[in-house]
């Protein structure tokens, strides 16, 4: 007989491992115990030994590739006498009954958060609570258009019965307390299959009441719906700040002499069709800065598992818009002197603001600076444009009294902010790419020496 | 061997006894040589086969694990003779209060293979009857039994008992405050404890050096306890040294400490990889003193281990390890509501109302699956 290991959790509440090598192959005859592969776990490669004495009949995964537990990785021709080890059966399945600890099935560990909230939700319904009986109106109505986003209320049995008969609860209307879907609701779908279009036909309509009656409830909490650049953003810092690991470093200049510099350039003919501001002499100290640090300008390609160095520089400009959030980016900055990306920046923040930014001016980066200068803030711990190494925050500069030729003198300061991605960049580079840009705006001649 | 009087103003780094070398030649110990006088070959071949059956157990719980059956394991793989050898110096009247790593110590006290797997599958909380087999549950907090292995050593004084109780624990748990405690009131009531400390060198991935600048056995004395450092890997001279301890219990010399050299071979758990914080000399370098080849060459050396008596040490290892994984995955579930059972004595309103949500939760269930609280799924 056929029997199928399916790969367990290895470490304690493990969900996935990355199979390293099989040291069997198809046809090959194992005994148990024998050492089959190597799987690599978060916590450490471990050698996989064989539950059975029999003939590999399948290997189901290549090396390289990464396994949920509980799928099957090898299969074995075992004889049929194969004694207690015939026994053994899935372990995903066997712990299911667990509950708590790190025995979660293969499902649960795909979207912890996912059941966690959704039980906080439904859990009125398990244990009675006389609380929001007494005033059902006012809670309902939040709690139904909430779910109606989400998915449909019901509890963790009736969600199992639903799934085993392969029925989708978003089809279903319930008609428990608040919409809650019963038991009752399931069996009678599934037993009358045609009532699916009636009854998800009234769905629109329940959403409907349920609207109005959280209206007048209105006034203590809003609801927006998640889409369009709030959904887009969301998703890309979420994805940003759990997959980089980040590091930020502080530098507080005193910009006085960048300041001067930057009033000297205003003060000339060809300068005077732009805008000159602390966020252009940043960006040309950004960009001689990535001349020297070139792994604060690259990108992690997990699928290739390369890193790619660029030698030119998208370098994006966060943008407070109407809308939310955008970084469109100057493409090639590199090339640019001063006055040109004075006048990509003006460009830019022009477009943006007015909605019109283009997917294009958004793809790309390679590098970012975000000014939370100009909203009077010091320093912050931004969050790393998806894809990029680094970010830069502009400080707002502020007359500070500074050491300045072995007095105390009143002068131009700033902070500077520098996030960068700690696999691509280790904090020698951070740190020298960090004060390479210090150096820049506190004395803009110092361009001359790095560049 | 040391005592309180023999340590102080002597140096803190006291010898390492030992009765046979990592090479199976005798060493010549007059403290320890006494105490297992009475040792003839046929007990050695005993303790070298019960060695080996521990290391095979060892060997399959930790595949077991591998293959999803177990939750978890704590491999005791190089820490053979540290166990068998103390547990052989005890009667069954003295009270063991193991780690989660004695699992040869149960094994070897009468525990049911399959029921000390229970705990590691998350099947049972407890793989034997404390009371049967005068063996607590493996304590997972470190170094808590010591606490317990104390107090229940007092109350044997006060019952007027001869018995003693045992506590083991490792080098990393010698850094735990209750630890301390415990021997501060062990010496106070001259209790009839011992402190078993397997130092394996490692505490999860913290060398010991690190909490230890001086051999841990230095510190027992600074309490007014006794204590003696011997080879851990030597399971003549950790039996002799347990004896020791046990014959000052009982003739009402109360504390002592044992500190046995060892090595951890294997991992800390199969969720930990030691290749990422020990070098690969270390391994080599405890192999070459592995506490089963010693005593095989000793046994060869005498005549005393032959094919026919190797063989079946092995056959009995093999079968232990059959049954084994026998008892381990044919497991039945346990029933979802005996996870109320054992947990008060008494009736209890906060855990009968919980046990009652959790009864009409589960018969959600039922009547779909046909699944009763009786069975399990599967």
């Amino acid at each position: 007989m056929i029997q199928e290991f399916k790969l367990p959790d290895l470490g304690e509440g493990l969900t996935e491992s990355e199979i390293v090598s099989w040291h069997v192959a198809v046809g090959d005859t194992v005994q148990l115990n024998q050492v089959i592969g190597e799987v690599e776990t978060a916590k450490a490669v471990v050698e996989l030994p064989s539950p059975y004495a029999g003939i590999v009949t399948a290997i189901t995964h290549e090396p390289g590739t990464t396994v949920e537990v509980g799928e099957v990785i090898i299969a074995f021709e075992v004889p049929a006498e194969g004694g207690p080890a015939a026994e053994a059966v899935d372990p995903a399945q066997k712990r299911v009954p667990t509950l708590v600890g790190y025995g979660a099935d293969p499902e649960s560990s795909k979207r912890p958060a996912r059941r966690a909230r959704a039980f906080a939700a439904t859990s009125t319904t398990t244990m009675p609570q006389p609380a929001a009986e007494a005033a059902p109106a006012v809670v309902a109505a939040p709690v139904q258009a909430r779910v109606q986003a989400d998915r449909p209320r019901s509890t963790p049995p009736v969600r199992k019965l639903a799934r085993d008969m392969g029925i989708d609860l978003a089809e279903l209307v319930g008609s428990g307390e608040r919409g809650l879907i019963t038991r009752d609701d399931v069996l009678s779908f599934a037993g009358d299959p045609s009532q699916g279009a009636g009854v998800a036909a009234t769905a629109p309509s329940a959403s409907a009441v349920g609207t109005p009656a959280g209206a007048g409830n209105a006034a203590r909490e809003v609801r927006t719906p998640i889409k369009g650049v709030r959904k887009f953003t969301a998703a890309a810092v979420a994805k940003s700040a759990f997959t980089a690991p980040h590091v930020t470093e502080f530098l507080t200049v005193d910009v006085t002499a960048g300041m001067e510099f930057l009033a000297k350039l205003r003060a000339k003919r060809e300068f005077s069709d732009v805008k000159l501001t602390p966020l252009t002499l940043a960006a040309r100290a950004v960009c001689l800065g990535i001349a020297r640090q070139p792994s604060l300008n690259s990108r992690w390609d997990e699928g290739a598992k390369e890193i790619v160095t660029m030698n030119y520089v998208n370098l994006g400009i966060a943008a407070a818009t109407p809308r939310g959030l955008v970084v469109p980016n100057i493409k090639d900055a590199q090339l640019l002197g001063m006055h040109g990306l004075a006048a990509a920046v003006g460009e830019l923040a022009t477009v943006a603001r007015s909605g019109k930014t283009q997917p294009a001016d958004l793809a790309g980066g390679t590098f970012s600076i975000t000014n939370i200068g100009v909203f009077g803030i010091d320093a912050g711990t931004p969050i790393l444009n998806s894809g990029e190494a680094g970010i830069l925050a502009l400080g707002a500069v502020r007359n500070t009294p500074w050491e300045h030729q072995g007095g105390i003198a009143l002068r131009q300061v700033m902070t500077l902010s520098l996030s960068f991605d700690h696999r691509l960049v280790d904090g020698e580079q951070g740190s020298r790419f960090l004060a390479d840009v210090g150096a820049v705006m506190s004395d803009p001649a110092m361009a001359l020496a790095l560049s | 061997m040391l005592d309180a009087s023999a340590i102080s103003g002597a140096s803190p780094q006291p010898g390492i006894h030992q009765l046979i070398a990592a090479d199976g030649t005798s060493v010549a110990d007059e403290e320890l040589a006494p105490l297992v006088a009475d040792v003839d070959d046929d007990q050695l071949l005993q303790l070298y086969s019960d060695m080996v059956t521990i290391r095979r157990i060892d060997v399959e719980a930790t595949a077991l694990q591998r293959q999803g059956q177990l939750a978890l394991w704590p491999p005791m793989l190089g820490q053979e003779a540290s166990q068998a050898g103390s547990l052989h110096a005890l009667t069954m009247d003295d009270f063991i209060f193991p780690t989660y790593r004695e699992n040869g110590v149960a094994y070897l006290r009468g525990a049911d293979l399959a029921g000390i797997m229970s705990t590691w599958r998350g099947s049972a909380n407890t793989g034997w009857d404390p009371h049967k087999f005068n063996m607590a549950t493996p304590q997972i907090i470190i170094g808590a039994q010591t606490l317990h292995a104390t107090g229940y050593a007092m109350g044997l004084v006060l019952d007027g008992k001869e018995a003693l109780s045992i506590a083991y624990l490792g080098d990393g748990a010698s850094s735990q405050g209750d630890v301390h405690e415990s021997m501060v009131f062990a010496a106070s009531f001259q209790a009839p404890v011992i402190f078993f400390c397997q130092n394996n060198h490692w505490a999860i991935s913290e060398p010991v050096g690190l909490q230890a600048h001086a051999p841990i056995a230095g510190r027992a004395p600074g309490y007014g306890i006794p204590s003696m450092r011997v080879d851990g890997n030597d399971v003549l001279a950790v039996l002799a040294a347990t004896r020791w301890a046990a014959n000052r219990a009982r003739s009402g010399g109360g504390p002592s400490f044992i500190e046995a050299v060892t090595y951890r071979m294997g991992a800390h758990t199969t969720a930990d990889d030691p290749t990422r914080y020990r070098g690969v000399t270390e391994l080599e370098e405890w192999g070459a003193r592995d506490p089963i080849a010693r005593v095989r060459a000793f046994l060869q050396g005498r005549g005393r281990l032959d094919e026919a008596a190797e063989a079946g040490v092995a056959a009995r290892a093999d079968t232990m390890a059959a049954e084994l994984r026998n008892g381990c995955i044919n497991m039945p579930d346990p029933a979802p509501m005996t996870v109320f059972d054992n947990v008060y004595t008494t009736e209890h309103a906060i855990l009968d109302r919980q046990r009652d949500h959790y009864e009409r939760y589960l018969a959600a269930f039922a009547t779909t699956e046909g699944t009763t609280l009786e069975g399990s799924r599967s």
